[in-house]
């Protein structure tokens, strides 16, 4: 895998992140249909999701928890706007209450993902677009910064062991 | 409107943001919104681009758009609200600056979300590695 390139805008409040694989659109595509894979990715390794729900199709609804380090488990969920089989995907998503449903009043976040065949290999663009930074701290206190923190964490750990 | 000046910004803040990983705490929710909200109006978002690179008079930005004096006036006034630009009296012109740390906690929290998403792309590739070896 290749991070091609990851263009940030403070202003828009957008990111999108380009990354090539070495696989088919239809192999990628699968990682997102199927929800015992995706929930491999989804959440950070020390976070992993649990998908109780996952329709891919317009409309269709996903739900799924992460299950921390203490068991605390955050709530999450998904809105298909438009899909495209092995080419692109638009959906809102959002953080959900205990009871697994979205937090009424509470913005969700439209997301695109596009999938490139390439030479050797997938392109896969993800185009985030967050409404406030209020949003996104809530999206990182559900845990995703603690396990990104920990993954880095793991690899310096692991880079000392070799020296 | 100020055509042109858009991709030059656009390469400035990504330049100034590699440079920026520190959290900025000190603005309470409220302010934030209303950051957001000065922000929501596509002339507002130029004229805080460009005001981030250098000082420029409400004379000077008011020539470059398709709209009166008043009303550029009125849109720096919702971003001086929301501090996010600060006003100058230089003799007889008023030049508007961009509050840089305000942004700075917007970069950092996006900083986060790309560590995010080139953690989720490793965890995908790792998942199709074992796809190529079966």
């Amino acid at each position: 895998m290749t991070v091609i390139s990851s263009v940030k805008d403070p202003v828009a409040l957008s990111l999108v992140v380009v990354s090539q694989f070495n696989a088919t659109p239809e192999q990628v595509w699968d990682v997102w249909e199927d929800p015992r894979k995706l929930e491999r990715w989804w959440g950070p390794p020390t976070y992993p999701a649990t998908f109780v729900r996952h329709e891919f199709f317009v409309d269709g609804q996903s739900r799924y928890h992460m299950t921390g380090p203490n068991g605390e488990q955050p709530h999450g969920w998904w809105r298909i706007r438009s899909i495209d089989k092995a080419h692109r995907i638009e959906f809102d998503n959002g953080l959900a209450g205990d009871d697994g449903e979205p937090v009424p009043g509470m913005e969700s976040m439209p997301s695109s993902v596009s999938f490139e065949a390439v030479d050797g290999g997938t392109r896969m663009t993800s185009v985030s677009n967050f409404t406030d930074v209020e949003q996104m701290e809530k999206m990182i206190a559900m845990g995703m910064q603690e396990g990104t923190e920990q993954a880095v964490g793991q690899i310096d750990d692991l880079l000392s062991s070799l020296n | 409107m100020a055509t042109g000046c858009e991709k030059i910004t656009c390469v400035q803040t990504s330049t100034w943001l590699t440079y920026n990983h520190m959290v900025v705490d000190e603005l309470s929710d409220h302010d934030v919104d209303r950051i957001f909200r000065a922000l929501a109006d596509r002339t507002r978002r130029d004229i805080f681009e460009r005001v981030l690179i250098t000082g420029l008079s409400v004379s000077t930005l008011a020539d470059d758009y398709e709209m009166s004096f008043a009303a550029v006036q009125k849109h720096v006034g919702v971003l001086e609200r929301a501090s996010l630009v600060t006003k100058e009296r230089r003799g007889r012109e008023q030049i508007v600056h961009g509050n840089v740390p305000v942004l700075r906690r917007a970069s950092a929290l996006l900083d986060m979300f790309e560590q995010i998403w080139m953690q989720r792309d490793r965890q995908i590739a790792e998942i199709l590695d074992e796809k190529g070896k079966d």
